[in-house]
């Protein structure tokens, strides 16, 4: 059961990211795109949890954590670039 | 029998929400009712899927794992703070404050404000500018 409910998931977040490429190429502005990126980072972030599950290792959070961390800064990074045309003023 | 089908549960419940917050980021049409879908149906699908494997370690291996809490707490911060962000870019490059309903409070959007009032001079000796956003290039 939980493989099935593993293989549905694992789907869905691909299918997602899909989702998410699709909004990267059409977006009509640049917050868009950023926000597109963010969610596709949010969404490998499932996917690696959900490939943990499917290995059965905890080796994985790691690389979770670490990619929240990033994508997390990289998004303000932009944000900031956005607003003020410079990341450090 | 119990665990497997509270794992179980959580993994569809986070599949359907991901796929969800994916989806109305295709399907809304507005930026900034674009901000919607990623910010909270996907944090949850994620926060779901955290908690599924948690509680598959927990219940099938027998064993305690915490690091899943911790991705947990990190994204249901850091995700507000994506939104208000790309919010405020969107509103600076593409909105005017004439745009924008009014507060009903005696100032107006505070992130229209100058930072600084005009006419006076920051701690740092540059002139106050009375737009706070430089022009987009």
């Amino acid at each position: 059961m939980i493989e099935t409910a593993l293989l549905f998931a694992m789907g869905c977040f691909g299918v997602s990211l899909f989702l998410n490429l699709v909004l990267l190429m059409r977006g009509p502005g640049l917050p868009d795109r950023v926000l597109a990126v963010d969610t596709m980072v949010i969404n490998l972030i499932a996917l690696i949890v959900l490939y943990g599950i499917y290995g059965g290792t905890g080796i994985n959070f790691e690389a979770a954590v670490l990619f929240a961390m990033t994508g997390f800064v990289s998004t303000v990074a932009f944000s900031k670039f956005m607003l003020r045309g410079d990341v450090i003023e | 029998m119990i665990g497997e089908i509270l794992v179980a549960t959580l993994l569809v419940i986070s599949g359907v929400f991901g796929l969800i917050g994916s989806f109305g980021l295709l399907k809304l049409d507005d930026p900034m009712k674009r901000l919607h879908a990623p910010t909270k149906a996907t944090t949850v699908g994620v926060g779901s899927a955290l908690l599924a494997s948690s509680a598959y370690f927990w219940t099938v291996q027998g064993r305690i794992s915490w690091e899943e809490l911790l991705v947990i707490i990190f994204l249901f911060i850091s995700s507000p703070i994506t939104a208000h962000f790309l919010a405020k870019a969107h509103m600076h490059r593409n909105m005017r404050p004439s745009d924008l309903p009014p507060t009903e409070r005696g100032n107006e959007w505070a992130t229209f404000q100058p930072d600084v009032p005009p006419g006076e001079v920051r701690t740092d000796g540059s002139p106050a500018s009375t737009d706070p956003v430089p022009p987009q290039t």
